[in-house]
């Protein structure tokens, strides 16, 4: 609606600049036909205005009016269902949103963002990106030293459901899900959206807003007040890992800076944890996002308004505008891949190896794809055994380094490369923009790029290479090895708490752990990468970009990026891994062995238009409209346990793979 | 892209010009289509526009130059307003905020907000069929859309069930929760928000100061029977507090609220199963300070008017909201009725009726406001209306404030002895149904015969005492429901057992206050305004009305100067709640160590005087005393903001009063 005013509007001018010269072309031809010459250019556009106008309110009117037909109306919900089946709200639940999809607003800002105070400068709308994208830049980063507020600014988490139920107007995040927990007679009392500012490592978000210890607070409240009912969690992508921060970090005495719930916090408070499309060992688009910003997902800005974006609108650097601000946010850190080449693979062998990959014709093949996940490779047929592709390598400078054998690369060892510096900054153009990529010389980055792959643990030693600073800021929070002995003193600290193969979880034997997330889609899970033409007169711009070029005789291999089954943000591997293996019965990591579950739910695209973002979908955030998992999460709520339920549904490999990784348990 | 698409109807138009000027003796029509609509024209003789394009030519102008307006007001810098506000009445003073913030204050203590009766928002979370698509949006606050799309369906839904108070079966709407819950309560029309933001100047934010969102139709323990709102209050305070580093709380309650919290600290010491078990030093250990703004302690005599006949102005505000539209009969006749049924299932209406009866309020002869003058018009000839007040004693007969509702104005003047009355309490209803067509609207009123509404108007005069004894009278079943969780009584001695009962704890005469000596509870209110007191009734003759009883609006003075005006005896007071109610027990029962104070809690009052906004650029005013508006009053959020950053009562100078309350005061005659 509004934009079409907008062009009325612009219409609107465009005939009254008109108007003069035809009322001038009028005057000159019949001077006696002047009085209704000029009336009816004028009168004329008016005329056509107020049709249109009342065109447009009479169906505006008739479309509010009239009753939605029948065969239009949307099949019925599962919280409907369950509830006339006689499921009933019993435990409290819990809502632990994700990276992005929180929203954060303004309580104290530079004047540029005056009139903006309790405005959502996250979230809703986005149309202050449009007005002051400068503004709005300086507001979201945070401080490229402390990781925490600069100074003057003040930006905070929206708290309450309103807080992720809707990502923008009509893209829902939870609010399906919330809608029907309601119908089984979930409320405000009994439901809780723990927000926290995404933005900041975990362990900030206590010593800034006590995010964690409002949490257990609130949840000690609701159990209290639901008639001791442990209360079920659902975590949501980043969220889980949050989560996980904060099942250790309740337990931890007071003053070793926990929360001093002693232990048997959570096996007295915590009946479930549903991870949502969890990203407990991390993504590979983290990398490619600090790298060079060009991650999908997390720098959802970008896909939020690419054309304007990707232009050169904001002073010639979007991208590197982008960078600098996801580059001061920590909590991107914590979405590293996690376990190093022990998960993710080495130069030479992975744990997805022999996947297929047979999305393209995705409807015809469906009867095919699930066929083959149910045999698993036992049936693959003979023209796919070739070279498999190399996803141990994350990172690959070129499609030949992709694919070489591990003998033939270059034996770069980056810890030994000496960073050379350039210090005489010549780029006074672009002087004011924050990247490190600008302190750095051009041959130590050829060097880097030189033939070479990284794998999960040396991509690491890229990233501290290439943005000392950040890392070394962001390292004191998270950290993405195996631990190898868990009982090490050392693993007291707050920044292992968050990374599931260096923490145990809690002793709570009754307690549940569940991973659904979605499958069937290609997800981002390599790069090949390749060094930008740098023909920009700015220097600090970023040197390296995905060669899009790359594309690969199947779908796993495109533009420049090779894919594996997922939910189009997290690899199998990273969600059902823990769930399948890790935490599977007693092991090191599972001291109490609770029982987990792995629930994988087939992505299938919305069969028209009507159904917009589908009820079967299994995109990351589309899950969360997913009628197979709000059932699962309402039955959970309503006091279900995993057998009840189901036990483990599995369509992807995620047992053979996870068999595959050798880690001690 | 588009803009291509537009421009070329609108080139079709400028078309037909050129072709006139081929083909000249052409009549003058300029139609550029629709050979249907020209003949048309030939019969209207020769006028060039019919009706309809002469209609479309007028919302084209309309429409052409709110867009134009609209983009000027888009593009025009957003301290534009100041500006002219600057220019034309000179240079506004610093928000507070701003100004403490330069002398160096900072956030120290959480503050908790408790929001009053009508201001917080409510959303649904389960309806029936008719609000579909409603599923948490906002019925109560916000844009009240949904009262002019569904009138009944949204009176359905707001309305409780009026056996238990608590929901009908199957309609849950709840209280939005966060500080978004009340700090606007229509778009434009704030009640928090200018307090929140000045707050934030110096430092808070969201962890440290707390909305308390309640669901202010229920009866206070109710909320915590159905959605344990005081226990989640209680949690809230001692998180706030122990992350905030051990700072006490300030709590900042605003009309019903007061009472809300007052019925909160008692809940809070009492032992578990009733109370929340937080033992007998809780206030003592979480509160610094209690900062009442508009606080009805002893109520207030418009509920009386709303119960009685849905006509007190702010308890109903669903009339004030839109007037027009619910004095018109759109909802088949019955507005009135409909809002008074709705009204009448809210338990929280009865905890604002007048307590402390005779006592407090003034009987058939004495009232403690006597003497008071009413000039509210002539603020600027205040002198003058102050030694009318003094010589012309014959002008301005003494009004009878202690008789809330008498019927006929020569009742209301005449002197005790001439007044008979005739008991009323024993009165037969009779079964004679004065009128049939009420059936479907519940309220009482179609219980009762015609006996009894005469027996009721026979009695004529009702000081506060009888006000209750009448409402329980006409409404039975609502008050039964009531007397259940208020009372409105002065106890004789707060020791006796029964006191224990959740009922009392909301009425200040009727309960102790916490045994937390550094604390301190503040009173703050406007002054200045005509504030409803008393009122005139008449039976209510009109055939079609439900209602028996009306407020005769024309019992008026000729005097300017008169406290009567439109049925109602105004005294001083914020527009809604009468100083004495406001100010009495700080003023007096609690001040010093009484037996409602046992711990000698300090106690501070601090009057507003209302002066009006100066024009409509203000808005609201920043000086303004009025129930609500008083939420924008600088001098009011400088004192707010000074004992949150740590100061206490003589830091901000102890009292201010600028009305008689003291005097007033003097007169209770109340053991304490």
């Amino acid at each position: 609606m509004p934009p079409l005013l907008r062009f009325r509007k612009l219409s609107s001018f465009s005939e009254e600049t008109i108007s003069p010269k035809a009322k001038q072309s009028a005057t000159v031809e019949k001077p006696k036909r002047r009085r209704s010459g000029r009336c009816s250019c004028v009168d004329s556009c008016c005329w056509l205005i107020g049709y249109l106008c009342t065109a447009w309110w009479l169906l505006l009117f008739l479309y509010h009016s009239v009753p939605v037909p029948a065969m239009l109306q949307a099949p019925e919900s599962p919280g409907t269902r369950l509830s006339r089946d006689g499921v009933k709200a019993l435990h409290p639940v819990i809502l632990v949103p994700g990276i992005v999809t929180g929203g954060l607003e303004l309580w104290e800002g530079r004047p540029c963002a005056e009139g903006l105070f309790r405005k959502r400068l996250w979230g809703a709308s986005f149309t202050e990106i449009l007005r002051r994208p400068l503004c709005w830049l300086e507001h979201l980063s945070l401080d490229s030293e402390t990781g925490l507020d600069p100074p003057g600014i003040r930006v905070r988490a929206v708290p309450g459901l309103v807080a992720a139920d809707h990502f923008a107007p009509c893209y829902f995040a939870w609010a399906v899900l919330i809608e029907n927990l309601a119908k089984i007679g979930y409320e405000g009392k009994n439901l809780h959206m723990a927000s926290y500012d995404w933005r900041l490592s975990f362990h900030n978000t206590e010593v800034r807003d006590q995010s964690l210890s409002r949490l257990k607070s609130k949840i000690e409240l609701m159990y209290a007040t639901n008639g001791y009912k442990k209360v079920v969690v659902v975590p949501h992508s980043m969220g889980a890992i949050y989560f996980l921060h904060f099942l250790k970090w309740v337990e931890t005495p007071l003053h070793d800076g926990g929360g001093g719930g002693g232990p048997g916090w959570c096996a007295k408070h915590i009946k479930a944890v549903v991870n949502i499309g969890p990203a407990f060992l991390g993504v590979p688009k983290a990398v490619s996002n600090l790298l060079s910003a060009e991650g999908k997902d997390i720098a959802y800005a970008r896909s939020l308004a690419p054309g304007l974006l990707d232009s050169e609108l904001l002073k010639l650097q979007t991208l590197e505008h982008l960078m600098r601000m996801s580059h001061s946010w920590d909590s991107i850190v914590s979405l590293l891949p996690k376990g190093g080449e022990a998960i993710w693979g080495d130069l030479d062998s992975h744990a997805e190896e022999g996947h297929n990959c047979i999305y393209s014709k995705r409807k015809s093949s469906q009867l095919l794809l699930s066929n083959l996940h149910r045999q698993n490779y036992s049936v693959k047929p003979e023209s796919w055994v070739k070279e498999p592709a190399k996803y141990g390598r994350i990172i690959a400078f070129g499609k030949r380094a992709s694919e070489l054998p591990s003998s033939q690369l270059s034996t770069l060892n980056i810890k030994e490369l000496s960073r050379v510096d350039c210090t005489s900054n010549d780029s006074t153009s672009c002087g004011e923009f924050w990247s490190e990529y600008n302190e750095m010389s051009r041959e130590s980055i050829v060097k880097v790029a030189e033939n070479t792959a990284y794998t999960a643990t040396t991509v690491l030693d890229l990233l501290r290479f290439i943005a000392p600073k950040m890392m070394r800021r962001a390292e004191a929070h998270f950290s993405h090895g195996i631990a190898d002995d868990l009982d090490d003193p050392k693993y007291g600290h707050y920044k292992y708490w968050s990374n599931p193969l260096e923490t145990k979880l809690p002793y709570a034997p009754e307690m549940e752990m569940y991973c659904l997330y979605g499958v069937g889609i290609p997800t981002e899970r390599s790069y090949i990468y390749k060094l930008a033409t740098s023909s920009n007169k700015c220097k600090s711009s970023i040197p390296f970009t995905i060669d899009g070029s790359v594309n690969g005789d199947d779908v796993c291999l495109k533009g420049g990026t090779r894919f594996a089954d997922g939910d189009e943000s997290v690899p199998v591997i990273s969600a059902g891994y823990m769930c399948a293996k890790g935490w599977r019965g007693k092991t090191r990591f599972n001291p109490s062995g609770m029982e987990t579950f792995v629930r994988e739910y087939k992505h299938k695209p919305p069969g028209s238009l009507l159904e917009s973002r589908g009820t079967e979908s299994g995109a990351h955030v589309d899950i969360m409209g997913n009628v197979g998992l709000i059932d699962d999460v309402l039955r959970i709520a309503a006091g279900a346990s995993g057998q009840e339920i189901g036990g483990d549904r599995i369509y992807s490999d995620v047992m053979r793979m996870s068999e595959r990784i050798s880690i001690k348990l | 892209m588009p803009l291509i698409h537009r421009k070329k109807p609108t080139e079709k138009p400028s078309s037909p010009p050129s072709e006139e000027v081929v083909v000249p003796d052409e009549d003058s029509q300029k139609k550029p289509h629709e050979s249907s609509k020209s003949h048309h024209k030939k019969s209207n003789g020769g006028g060039k526009w019919s009706c309809i394009d002469s209609c479309c030519w007028f919302i084209g102008c309309v429409c052409v130059t709110w867009w134009f307006l609209l983009f000027l007001y888009n593009a025009m810098p957003a301290s534009f307003p100041q500006y002219v506000t600057e220019r034309i009445t000179g240079p506004l003073p610093d928000p507070p905020g701003v100004k403490l913030k330069k002398e160096g204050l900072k956030a120290k203590h959480p503050v908790v907000f408790i929001p009053g009766i009508v201001t917080g928002g409510l959303e649904l979370w389960e309806g029936k069929q008719c609000a579909d698509g409603l599923f948490r949006k906002r019925l109560w606050g916000g844009t009240f859309g949904e009262v002019y799309k569904r009138p009944l369906c949204w009176v359905e839904h707001m309305s409780l069930d009026n056996v238990t108070g608590l929901d009908p079966a199957g309609i849950r709407v709840r209280a939005v929760s966060g500080l978004v819950a009340a700090d606007y309560f229509a778009p434009g029309y704030f009640v928090w928000a200018v307090l929140i933001a000045n707050l934030a100047h110096i430092g808070y934010e969201e962890k440290n100061m707390y909305m308390a969102a309640y669901d202010w139709r229920l009866s206070f323990q109710n909320t915590e029977v159905r959605d344990q709102t005081l226990s989640r209050m209680k949690s809230n305070i001692e998180l706030m507090v122990s992350t905030n580093g051990g700072k006490k709380a300030v709590i900042v309650p605003h009309s019903m609220g007061v009472l809300y919290f007052l019925h909160f600290m008692k809940w809070v010491e009492a032992p578990a199963p009733m109370g929340g078990g937080g033992g007998p030093d809780w206030c003592a250990k979480y509160i610094k300070a209690v900062m009442n703004i508009g606080g009805p302690f002893l109520g207030v005599p418009k509920a009386v008017a709303g119960l009685f006949s849905a006509e007190a102005k702010d308890v109903a505000v669903a009339r004030a909201i839109a007037p027009g539209f619910l004095d018109t009969d759109i909802f088949r006749l019955q507005t009135l009725q409909h809002v008074m049924r709705m009204t009448r299932t809210w338990d929280s209406t009865m905890s604002m009726l007048p307590k402390g009866g005779d006592t407090i309020w003034g009987g058939l002869d004495w009232s403690p406001e006597k003497g008071h003058t009413c000039c509210g018009k002539k603020q600027k000839s205040n002198e003058t209306c102050g030694e009318v007040g003094e010589n012309g004693v014959s002008k301005t007969k003494p009004v009878n404030y202690g008789r809330i509702i008498s019927f006929g104005k020569e009742v209301a003047e005449a002197a005790p002895s001439e007044i008979n009355n005739i008991d009323f309490r024993g009165a037969v209803k009779g079964q004679s149904i004065p009128n049939h067509t009420c059936r479907d609207v519940w309220t009482e009123y179609h219980d009762m015969g015609i006996a009894g509404i005469k027996a009721i108007a026979e009695y004529k005069v009702y000081t506060a005492d009888e006000a209750i004894d009448l409402l329980h009278y006409v409404a039975p079943k609502m008050m039964a429901r009531g007397s259940a969780h208020f009372s409105y009584g002065i106890a004789d001695d707060l020791d006796d057992p029964k006191y224990q009962q959740p009922k009392y704890w909301s009425n200040p005469l009727e309960t102790k206050l916490p045994n937390a000596p550094e604390m301190e509870i503040y009173s703050l209110y406007g002054v200045g305004i005509p504030t409803e007191r008393a009122y005139v009734y008449k039976l209510n003759q009109s055939p079609d009305s439900c209602i028996p009883f009306q407020i005769f609006t024309s019992a008026q003075e000729e005097d300017e100067d008169s406290c009567l005006k439109a049925g109602v005896y105004n005294v001083d007071g914020d527009e809604t709640v009468p100083v004495l109610s406001a100010g009495f027990m700080c003023a007096k029962a609690w001040r010093g160590k009484t037996r409602f104070n046992p711990s000698g809690i300090k106690t501070y009052i601090r009057e507003y005087n209302h002066s009006p906004p100066a024009n409509l650029l203000e808005g609201r005013g920043t000086q303004s005393g009025a129930h609500v508006d008083i939420m924008g009053n600088f001098a009011l959020i400088e004192d707010i903001m000074r004992v949150a950053a740590g100061g206490n009562g003589s830091d901000i100078g102890h009292d201010q009063v600028h009305s008689g309350i003291f005097e007033w005061s003097e007169r209770i005659d109340l053991k304490l």
